[in-house]
């Protein structure tokens, strides 16, 4: 060993010699002092997923109301509501649960809750039941007309507006106002009760517009209808395809 | 004579030494690839239909209580984003908020073509970016495919924050560190649905795991078609869209 440092320098191995120590101290200090759950990541992640795993729920899902609230269930099931959880409304409930008599849900009574998903809106999904909280009978608690359990309109209405309001209202400054819903669309009664199950029918050829527009169109609606030559106007389209018929000017 | 020798002498140098670099790249290969559905076990995922959404934010408001998310209408770990289309290809997209007025002026606005909401939500890459770029190891992929942050070692550099291309992330305000939606981690491992999902009222929104050969979610992939968010990234996306529109991001 004394021959090796002999060959170098002396300050080179003074150089040497601390080096090879402070290696050994930083060697020691990071396998020995540092514990394990410092320097192993896959320590760390598992006791993140562990710390992760033990939060408390909230939410206790629709399986555990059931349990207590068959009654309502049973009666939820064949309504519009079918598919809603009970705590889309009433909040969460888990600590409901676990100490039924002191903790107890919302139930949301307010005239502003049921709008946030009724209330109109251009963006919602055509066919998504929606009202105007403004005009949709003022200052009266959603409830005392609808039960939220089995939601659907109190009586059946008689008008095709009180659920087609948009069309309705189109239909009142177009040219089309004087027709009846009817004349273009047979509406069976079951439609009424329910409306996604029995569609009313929809007029299907050009024939069909042409009873009225046709140049020698003899149906008494047809008096005063412009009229055009089905044959040269037109030609393979249908009528729809240029012309909206709740409001039949020609889209630019 | 000389000049083309020394000349000879630094190409082969550099041939070489770029040998040796991609051999030390070879001995520590960049984490950049997917990490691929497990042959056992769960394998999580998300299916979200456009066309059910009604923008009622009821799952911003679940998440917020089931989560400990701060009210404030900025932290969000899952949001609705409302898209306006007009006639001149112009699009608005506004992050809605929990009792946002509906906005009907929107009806007689002849030049909207189309509008429609698309809930959001961390995308659970199977190739996460946040994950890279982490520079403390603190985020980090689950086995069954769900990205955590572990909150004690994160330092709060937000360089995830900055990295995520969906702006999935935020860095909470209490504790100081990132964070994001976990699919709710503590109740998928109880076999309980995410909060999002159990509240969501028109069922837009669809969670299960990818493996199993019947669920609510494998239902969802086989019957509709199926879109993710920013496929050309590479990220590979578990978050997957139903009648996703073109202009969406």
């Amino acid at each position: 060993m004394g021959k090796l440092f002999e060959k170098f320098p002396d300050p080179l191995a003074r150089l040497i010699v601390v080096v090879v120590a402070m290696i050994a101290l930083g060697a020691f200090a990071y396998f020995v002092l540092i514990p394990k759950p410092v320097k192993d990541i896959d320590f760390q992640w598992a006791d993140a997923v562990k710390r992760e795993k033990a939060r408390p729920v909230r939410y206790a899902g629709f399986q555990a109301c059931e349990e207590c609230h068959g009654e309502i269930q049973i009666k939820k099931v064949t309504g519009y509501h079918k598919d809603l959880s009970c705590e889309t409304c009433h909040g969460p409930a888990k600590a409901h649960t676990e100490d039924p008599d002191k903790v107890k849900p919302t139930i949301p009574t307010a005239r502003t809750f049921c709008p946030q998903c009724h209330a109109y809106n251009p963006s919602r999904p055509r066919g998504f039941p929606q009202i105007n909280p403004v005009a949709h009978n003022p200052l009266k608690p959603c409830t005392s007309c609808h039960n939220p359990h089995d939601p659907k309109p109190p009586t059946t209405p008689k008008e095709c507006s009180a659920c087609h309001g948009e069309i309705a209202r189109m239909k009142a400054v177009s040219h089309h106002v004087q027709l009846e819903c009817t004349v273009c669309h047979q509406a069976p009664q079951q439609h009424k009760i329910s409306p996604r199950s029995v569609k009313p029918t929809k007029p299907q050829t050009r024939e069909f517009c042409g009873k009225c527009h046709g140049k020698d169109a003899t149906d008494k609606l047809a008096k005063n209808a412009p009229k055009i030559d089905m044959g040269v106007h037109g030609e393979k389209y249908v009528c729809w395809q240029c012309h909206y018929p709740h409001s039949p000017e020609v889209e630019q | 004579m000389n000049g083309r020798r020394s000349f000879l002498r630094g190409f082969f140098a550099v041939l070489l030494s770029g040998g040796a670099i991609e051999g030390v790249l070879k001995l520590f290969p960049s984490k950049a690839h997917a990490k691929e559905a497990p042959r056992t076990g769960a394998w999580y995922g998300y299916g979200v239909s456009v066309d059910k959404c009604i923008g009622c934010a009821r799952c911003m408001d679940a998440c917020k209580n089931e989560n400990n998310v701060p009210k404030e209408p900025f932290f969000v770990r899952t949001w609705v984003e409302r898209y306006i289309i007009r006639k001149n290809g112009q699009t608005t997209v506004k992050a809605i908020a929990p009792g946002d007025e509906a906005t009907p002026e929107t009806v007689s606005d002849k030049r909207i073509l189309r509008s429609f909401f698309v809930p959001k939500l961390c995308n659970q890459c199977a190739n996460p970016p946040c994950v890279q770029v982490c520079p403390v190891g603190a985020t980090f992929q689950t086995e069954d495919g769900v990205v955590l942050v572990n909150e004690k070692t994160c330092i709060g550099c937000r360089y995830c924050i900055q990295a995520c291309p969906y702006g999935a992330r935020y860095l909470h305000p209490v504790s100081h560190t990132a964070d994001k939606c976990t699919f709710c981690y503590h109740r998928i491992s109880q076999g309980k649905l995410p909060a999002c999902v159990e509240v969501c009222p028109t069922q837009a929104r669809v969670f299960g795991d990818l493996n199993a050969a019947a669920s609510p979610m494998s239902r969802f992939l086989r019957m509709n078609k199926i879109h993710t968010l920013k496929p050309g990234l590479n990220t590979e996306p578990k978050a997957y869209y139903a009648n996703l529109d073109g202009e969406v991001r």
